[in-house]
């Protein structure tokens, strides 16, 4: 070790690889990982997420699974919550959908209009 | 690799890994890879953060759940509900009796309050991991005293910290590296005492197992401050897995030149090695410790002269217990008016205590020094288990007993030592009513008669009489006299044993008479009559003395 500057690198670049590992967020994205959204492509949509959070940075946001939610047909299916907002629920989430999800409502704080369902 | 979505956090400290701990996780692993979510979810294991008593334990974050008791069969099935299609299985959830989410185990209402100093990682981070301890500001404290601070800063900070030593005495820990500091050698030592013999103490082992870098840094700037550039780290043998733990924390600081030579590119050579102790009680005792690390014999040293002067090897050494080292790159980090913002004004700071004993959730606990017993035992432990409080005992079997008049007192280094006790080491034993007294004492008694070095005559013979006696009141046919004599024989040893081992068996049988004399009074028979052989060796006693 150097100097402090290294140390502080170091820090910063684990730190964001640890994010995920305290109760406090300010949001989370539910996939629902039922036996129907697996089969429809809830595990991309998952990696989708994943890879989409970690390019931008995103630190705050939660990433959970969930069980059949009984709309089958629109999976995979994918709720966005952020604390203090109505929940709102996208349908037929791809790998790209995932992508403008989290540009547009997760960074830019706007729902995605043409992909939300019910 | 990307951030993962979830962690399975699986504290592996010596009582969970007995229970399995290994075998979960790398059952959650191999799991996890069936379904295909390996690169989604990493398992992890930390150190301890509190529960004990609950089996294999895993913490499920960013949920916050935390399960309990696992069995093999049971991480399938969590796998499965939970991981897959985020149903939590509350059969699995730890008993009702701990908080049900991580954030309560965790930061219980009083640690969020007071903030956890040294277990803040315990449970939290891979104690295996150097970078994760740096995510977490670790080393930080290091850097900035090496490059921004002078040894005597470093010194000054921890003196007006007001920190005391968590080891047992509660000396302040400035004012003993200040004895050391000015003192001219070519070699000084730095030792972190991790014997931890206390009966019922075992904070310094899960603080090792679960954040040892802490220690490290500790130590270090230790060292810094004192012109110390070698360390030990005396840690009992028995404990396996903290041996593991530090000596993999040293080596990954070493290679990330945090320890070696020439540490953030100034001129401070640091560096720590491992020893071993056999498990004697007295070789906790510093100067005992030190005459054990120079390959004799674990007796204690007559002092003066006291270590900072002449300690291993005749070099000034200072010594220090693991907590009090580990409280150390927190004060330095943040100052010491941060510190002295939690505790009371003469015990800044938090207290690491183990409780153990008929209270709902036995374990580790960190909480703000001057918080009460009873808070304490109500608040962090889940009140009493069953039945009524009566005693308990403070500090290990070398500490005082105290009453339920005690339970309000504030757990402060002064405050106990205005109503008489001691504050000691770290672990609480709580008792109900169920517990006879002269049966705890003889358990006490047991112990330090296993545990006497023996080359002092008062401590010898003293706690063969002792032990005789507490047999008796157990028994219910004590001789008349024989409290007396107790009281007598504890003020002997109290004046005359050579090391603290020989007059602290005064503390437990003194203060369970100061609150419990009536009922061991009630064990005398007042028909008996000393024998003559009891009466020659007492006038044998009294003549050694
Ligand atoms: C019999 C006996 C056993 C002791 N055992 C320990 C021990 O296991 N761990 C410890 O830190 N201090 C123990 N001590 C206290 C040490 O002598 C010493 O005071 C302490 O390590 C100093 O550290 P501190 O100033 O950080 O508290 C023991 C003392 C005696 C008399
Ligand atoms: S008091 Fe006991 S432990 Fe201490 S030196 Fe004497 S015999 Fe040994």
């Amino acid at each position: 070790m150097k100097n402090l500057e290294e140390l502080r690198k170091i820090r910063e670049e684990v730190k964001k690889s640890m994010s995920m590992r305290d109760g406090a967020h300010r949001g989370k994205i539910v996939v629902c990982m039922g036996t129907c959204g697996i089969a429809a492509g809830a595990r991309e949509t998952m990696n989708a997420f994943m890879q989409a959070l970690d390019e931008r940075g995103i630190s705050d946001i939660a990433l959970t699974a969930a069980g059949c939610a009984g709309f089958c047909e629109q999976e995979p299916l994918v709720e966005v919550e952020i604390k203090g907002e109505r929940p709102v629920r996208y349908g037929h989430v791809d790998a790209a959908a995932a992508n403008r999800i989290v540009e547009a409502h997760l960074v830019g704080g706007k729902p995605v209009g043409d992909l939300v369902f019910g | 690799m990307a951030t993962p979505r979830l962690y399975v956090m699986i504290p592996t400290d010596a009582d969970t890994v007995v229970v399995g701990a290994r075998e979960i996780k790398s059952r959650f692993s191999s799991e996890i890879g069936a379904q295909g979510l390996s690169d989604q979810i990493k398992v992890i294991e930390t150190g301890s953060f509190g529960p004990s008593n609950a089996g294999v334990i895993a913490a499920v974050q960013p949920d916050g759940v935390v399960y309990g008791n696992l069995t093999p069969e049971s991480v399938g099935e969590i796998v499965r509900e939970h991981f897959c299609k985020g149903r939590i299985c509350g059969r699995f959830l730890l008993p009702r009796e701990y908080p049900p989410t991580v954030e309560q185990a965790t930061d219980a209402r009083h640690t969020q309050a007071a903030g956890r100093i040294v277990l803040d990682n315990c449970g939290r981070i891979d104690p295996d991991s150097i970078e994760e301890y740096i995510a977490t500001d670790g080393y930080e404290a290091l850097g900035r005293a090496l490059t921004e601070m002078t040894p005597p800063q470093v010194v000054e900070t921890v003196r007006e910290a007001g920190l005391r030593g968590r080891g047992g005495a509660g000396f302040p820990t400035g004012l003993k590296w200040s004895f050391c500091a000015p003192v001219q050698a070519d070699r000084k030592f730095v030792i972190c005492n991790a014997d931890e013999g206390e009966p019922g103490t075992f904070k310094d082992r899960l603080i090792m197992e679960g954040d040892p870098h802490k220690v490290i840094e500790g130590m270090a700037l230790c060292g810094y401050a004192i012109g110390a550039s070698e360390g030990y780290v005396y840690i009992r043998g028995e404990y396996r897995l903290s041996v593991e733990r530090m000596r993999k924390a040293i080596e990954d600081a070493r290679a990330m030149g945090l320890l070696g030579k020439g540490i953030f590119g100034t001129d401070f050579d640091f560096d720590i090695e491992i020893k071993l102790g056999a498990g004697a009680y007295v070789c906790g005792e510093e100067t005992a410790l030190i005459e054990s690390m120079e390959g004799r014999r674990g007796v204690p040293r007559l002092k003066p002269p006291f270590p900072a002067s002449c300690g291993y090897l005749g070099k000034p050494t200072n010594v220090n217990n693991v907590e009090t080292l580990a409280t150390v790159p927190a004060i330095v980090r943040n100052g010491a008016a941060w510190f002295r913002g939690f505790g009371t004004e003469n015990t800044p700071g938090t207290k690491v205590y183990t409780i153990i004993g008929h209270v709902r959730r036995p374990g580790l606990i960190e909480v703000s020094a001057g918080v009460t017993l009873r808070e304490i035992i109500d608040e962090y432990a889940g009140g009493m288990s069953s039945g009524t409080f009566k005693m308990a005992q403070l500090g290990g079997t070398a500490g005082d007993v105290l009453g339920p008049e005690m339970l309000d007192v504030p757990m402060d280094y002064d405050a106990m030592q205005k109503v008489g006790h001691v504050l000691g080491s770290g672990a609480i034993l709580v008792m109900n009513q169920t517990v006879e007294v002269a049966d705890f004492l003889d358990s006490c008694m047991r112990f330090f008669r296993h545990e006497s070095c023996g080359s002092c005559n008062p401590c010898r013979n003293g706690l063969q009489v002792l032990g005789e006696i507490v047999g008796r009141l157990k028994k219910k046919n004590a001789y008349p006299g024989d409290i007396e004599l107790m009281e007598e024989v504890c003020m002997t040893l109290k004046s005359a044993a050579f090391c603290p081992l020989g007059q602290s068996p005064a503390s437990p049988l003194m203060s369970a008479l100061r609150y419990f004399r009536p009922e061991l009074a009630a064990a005398v028979d007042p028909r008996r009559e000393r024998p003559r052989t009891q009466r020659v060796r007492l006038d044998l006693v009294e003549l050694a003395v």
